[in-house]
Parts: structure tokens; sequence; C-alpha cells
């Protein structure tokens, strides 16, 4: 299978990055779980787009390491950015009126979590989840 | 896409479907409200059992939702969290305080006619 690359401009797009995540994640061996941990980062994610950048993309690759699989998921945009990387890893810390669950929550639902960001120039999160 | 909202009795039962987006719950909210008031209804039953993926934005709208009916004297009950749906929940610190849940629509439905003395009255 390719890469599946969705742009992420509208909130319906948050649903198609999802779907697709999902049959990537089934097309890898990953389990119903993995599946909805991956699917659910991926909400997170794309919906800070759509909240804080307007628009972004989404690419899911597939992932082999020895044998194990997994699901790569890199959400870039090039929004705002984040003056506070740190800051916006803390549970409960959001500039919007949501709960500031999203990217720390995302961190914890997946294995690897990089984010990368420049204020004025964008955002760029890299996530990694293997099967079990 | 709407949200099917059927009266059976005084009880008001909505599928939530997959797949919805951010402004389909918001709408789904406010025909809600609306709809307790129409009917008179007591009793709000909220099925999420299609929902493959409760993010804190559903959680949040899901909560408001249940919040408003109550406010405008319904009981409202969530049924039908899938099993990794709340584990992924869980994992993401989400909560439905002050929501009553339950494993499906049958119990949720008879958890109504028990009035409410059995089960978890606060899924904290």
């Amino acid at each position: 299978m390719q890469d599946e690359r969705v742009s992420i401009e509208h909130e319906a797009d948050i649903v198609t990055a999802r779907q697709k995540a999902r049959e990537l994640a089934a097309a890898s061996g990953l389990s119903r779980t993995e599946q909805t941990l991956i699917a659910t980062a991926i909400s997170e994610v794309a919906r800070n787009i759509v909240s804080y950048a307007r628009r972004g993309e989404v690419v899911l690759a597939l992932l082999e390491d020895h044998g194990r699989h997994g699901v790569l998921v890199v959400a870039t945009d090039e929004g705002p950015g984040i003056a506070d990387p740190e800051l916006a890893l803390k549970d409960g810390y959001s500039t919007s009126s949501s709960m500031g669950m999203g990217l720390p929550g995302a961190r914890r639902l997946m294995d690897e979590f990089e984010l990368e960001t420049a204020v004025g120039k964008g955002t760029k999160i890299t996530m990694r989840k293997w099967s079990r | 896409m709407p949200v099917p909202i059927l009266k059976q009795g005084d009880v008001l039962i909505a599928f939530i479907q997959a797949a919805l987006t951010d402004k389909d719950l918001v709408r789904f909210r406010d025909e809600l409200g609306e709809a307790v008031g129409r009917w008179r209804s007591r009793a709000v039953v909220i099925d999420v059992t299609a929902l493959d993926v409760i993010d804190s934005f559903a959680t949040r709208t899901v909560r408001g939702i249940a919040h408003t009916a109550r406010l405008r004297g319904a009981r409202t009950l969530v049924v039908g969290i899938q099993p990794d749906v709340a584990f992924a929940m869980v994992q993401l610190g989400l909560t439905l305080e002050g929501v009553t849940t339950a494993l499906d629509l049958e119990d949720g439905l008879a958890l109504l006619e028990e009035g409410g003395q059995r089960g978890s009255s606060d899924a904290r």
C-alpha cells in the first residue's frame, strides 16, 4: 500500500484522515484497539490543524522494522506555530475553548511522538504506533 | 448528516452515526434541546454504538448535550461506548462527568425503567 496523503482544510477531512489511518493500520495487522488509538490521535492533531492553522495535511505510511509493523503519521501545517511547545504538551492547557487534551492525549495514545514547531512558520507532528 | 431522534413514550433516543462532523454534533445538540421541550421528554438516551472514535471534541459535545438535556428537565444516558473507544478515552484522559452511562440501549432503557437506582450515576 502506498503512502496516503490527506489534505486537512475542513473538519470533514478529519474524519477522512482517521478512516484512512484505520484502513492502513488494519492492513498492517494492527489490532482493532490499536487502530482506534491511532484514529483518535489523528483526530486530535488534525483538529488542531483546522482550529489553529486552517489548513495542512496528514501523511500516513506503513512502517516495518525487523518484522514489526506499524503506522507512521506526519501532520504538518504552515500555521502560526506553537509559542510554548512544552506548555502545549501539558494536560489541560489550551489557548482555545477546548479541554487542552489534544496534544498530550495524542502523545499518550501513540508509541512515539515528536513535535517540531516555529512561531510564524508552522508545526510538524510525527507519530508512530507499533503493533504489539 | 442529521442525527435521527426517535421518540418512544417519554424517552427520546438518538443514534449518533459514525463519521459525524463537528457541525453535525453541534446541530444535534441544538435540535435535542428543542425536542425535549416539544415532546415533554423525561429522558434522553444517546446511543454512540456506531462511533468508532470519541475524541476530546466529541466528548465535550456529548457532555454538553447531556447537560443541556438535563437543564431542560430530562435525564440523559449515554449508551454503547465500544470497549476500544472506552480505552482510547481513558488514555486521552477524557471523562464524562455527571453523565450516566449504560452498556447498550437495552441496558439503558432498563435502567430508566428502574428509575435509575442501579449503576453508575457518575461516570467519573
